[in-house]
């Protein structure tokens, strides 16, 4: 995915498609219009040569396909005539128009996969195809998936301009999540195609540096981006070559990308020194705790379970609990962390939940009780749904049978 | 995620049933198709031929050992499946629910999620 041509086709697609909205309005059928244009470009540009002005071929390129489509449909006579006055697109405008794309594809009517596959493909300028083996379905059910989207959003009667006020800031929060959610996607790549996957984490990185650029003094925003880089940072270090997960405190420390670290720690320091405190930046905290230790030994478990506090009053939810547990453990002891762990028995969310099992497991095995321990890993095996993770457990549980 | 939405089936059940039943069988399976196939939530579906046309193979002493008929001794059968991508297992239960066999008594429709896959059809 990524080569010289397509780096390029994918930071300028979104600048298209921002200069054909501009222009055209109509989102669904300027982005099927770029999407012609960009794999038009992907064939040629690789044999010809990329032209002088890559741009301005691309929005050219585009706009006579979406003048093409419109002439096609006898519908909207009305519309081709409208667009066959505009003049061709020769100068486009330097303002980034990422922004406002990325709010109009996490716009709030669509499901969080829908989101996502359009994100990828209007903004991050991936073809349907590397997003449809990227999430593992056939093209066929990726396309139909983005195409419903934009119907969704023509629906919905979006315009092409950044939400104001307060709305503003709960867009916001949607797209953030959405490049969550594509991180974590590429994060938690098990099967055996982890290479496209893990290239969902690039994007999602890649997505988070725009954002970043264009809203620099966004706290929520800078720990975000600093949270996907501290984790990507230990990427390598994350599984055994044959696939097998190894878990934070077993890690080759010396195999994390320190560069990613000190960025992420830098882009840390920064968020946490603004106004607003929000969990993206507690969490990317917690990771550049975890980057600042030398050996898992080493970790300040003390600032780790303070930070889960934090986090868990400002973003409660189980699985913080569940973090907050295994750091409180290493502070005080297994059973301090198994007290926590009881408050969740009565939450239905978590019941039978393959965490709440694993960790119980572990915290089980630290406190001596073998029985509940093996026990416990073989019940948190059964319950995940990732195989890479099964493995793990089931090696945890045979471990103790020895 | 990924889920299977498997129907059992009981040959004895739909046989039973007058052709409007049957014909609301199939009416709702199109309807159900039709719906994942819009929403980009199909990977595919696919209906197996009678369980009496099954046969069971066995290798022993590394020679295969061919019995006709279903390996179940049971009145229900694998009769088919759809294969989702949706967003979670509350959606993947709502669809299954659309599946005309669960408003019968005698079908079954389970849903199971997906743990690992490979193939040609990339799911």
């Amino acid at each position: 995915m990524t080569t010289p041509v397509g780096d390029l086709l994918r930071t300028l697609t979104p600048q298209v498609l921002g200069a054909l909205l501009r222009r055209y309005g109509r989102f669904d059928g300027c982005e099927d219009a770029v999407q012609e244009a960009v794999l038009a470009a992907a064939a040629k540009w690789p044999t010809e040569g990329v032209p002088d002005n890559p741009r301005g071929w691309l929005v050219t390129v585009a706009s006579r396909r979406l003048i093409d489509q419109v002439r096609s449909d006898h519908a909207r006579r009305e519309r081709e005539a409208a667009i066959a006055v505009q003049p061709p697109a020769e100068e486009v405008p330097d303002t980034d128009d990422t922004l406002v794309l990325l709010f109009l594809c996490c716009h709030p009517t669509l499901t969080p996969a829908s989101q996502t596959a359009l994100t990828l493909r209007a903004v991050g300028g991936l073809t349907t195809a590397e997003i449809a083996r990227a999430f593992l379905v056939p093209e066929a059910t990726m396309a139909a998936r983005i195409s419903r989207a934009k119907q969704r959003i023509r629906a919905a009667g979006s315009s092409f301009a950044l939400p104001a006020g307060a709305e503003l800031a709960d867009r916001l929060r949607v797209v953030l999540h959405v490049l969550y959610l594509i991180f974590n996607e590429g994060y938690t790549a098990s099967s055996g195609r982890d290479l496209d996957r893990a290239d969902l984490a690039y994007e999602a990185i890649r997505l988070a540096r725009l954002v970043h650029a264009q809203l620099p003094d966004d706290d929520e925003v800078t720990g975000l981006l600093a949270l996907m880089l501290l984790t990507h940072a230990r990427r390598a270090a994350r599984t055994t070559e044959a696939g097998d997960l190894v878990p934070l405190a077993e890690q080759d420390r010396s195999r994390w990308d320190r560069d990613l670290i000190e960025e992420g720690t830098e882009l840390v320091k920064a968020a946490l020194a603004g106004p607003a405190l929000g969990p993206y930046q507690v969490q990317a905290a917690i990771a550049a705790t975890h980057a600042d230790a030398p050996t898992a030994a080493q970790t300040d478990w003390r600032q780790v379970a303070a930070l889960y506090l934090i986090l868990s009053r400002i973003a409660p939810n189980p699985m913080v609990t569940l973090n907050r547990a295994v750091a409180v453990a290493e502070v005080d002891g297994p059973a301090a962390g198994l007290a926590i762990l009881s408050t969740l028995e009565g939450d239905d969310r978590m019941a039978g939940h393959h965490r709440l099992l694993s960790v119980r497991a572990h915290l089980l095995e630290r406190n001596g009780d073998l029985a509940g321990a093996y026990d416990h890993y073989r019940r948190a095996a059964r319950a995940t749904a990732s195989l890479a993770e099964q493995r793990y457990l089931e090696s945890r549980a045979s471990r103790l049978r020895r | 995620m990924q889920f299977l939405i498997s129907m059992h089936i009981n040959p004895a059940v739909l046989d039973a049933l007058t052709d409007e039943e049957k014909e609301a069988i199939g009416t709702g399976h199109a309807a159900l198709l039709a719906a994942v196939k819009e929403s980009g939530e199909l990977i595919t579906t696919q209906a197996l031929v009678d369980p009496s046309q099954a046969a069971v193979v066995k290798v022993r002493n590394g020679q295969p050992v061919v019995t006709d008929g279903p390996f179940l001794e049971a009145k229900e059968f694998l009769g088919g499946f759809y294969l989702i991508d949706c967003e979670n297992k509350e959606r993947a239960i709502e669809l299954a629910a659309m599946v005309p066999d669960a408003a019968i008594e005698g079908l079954g429709v389970e849903v199971r999620q997906v743990m690992f896959a490979d193939g040609l059809l990339e799911a």
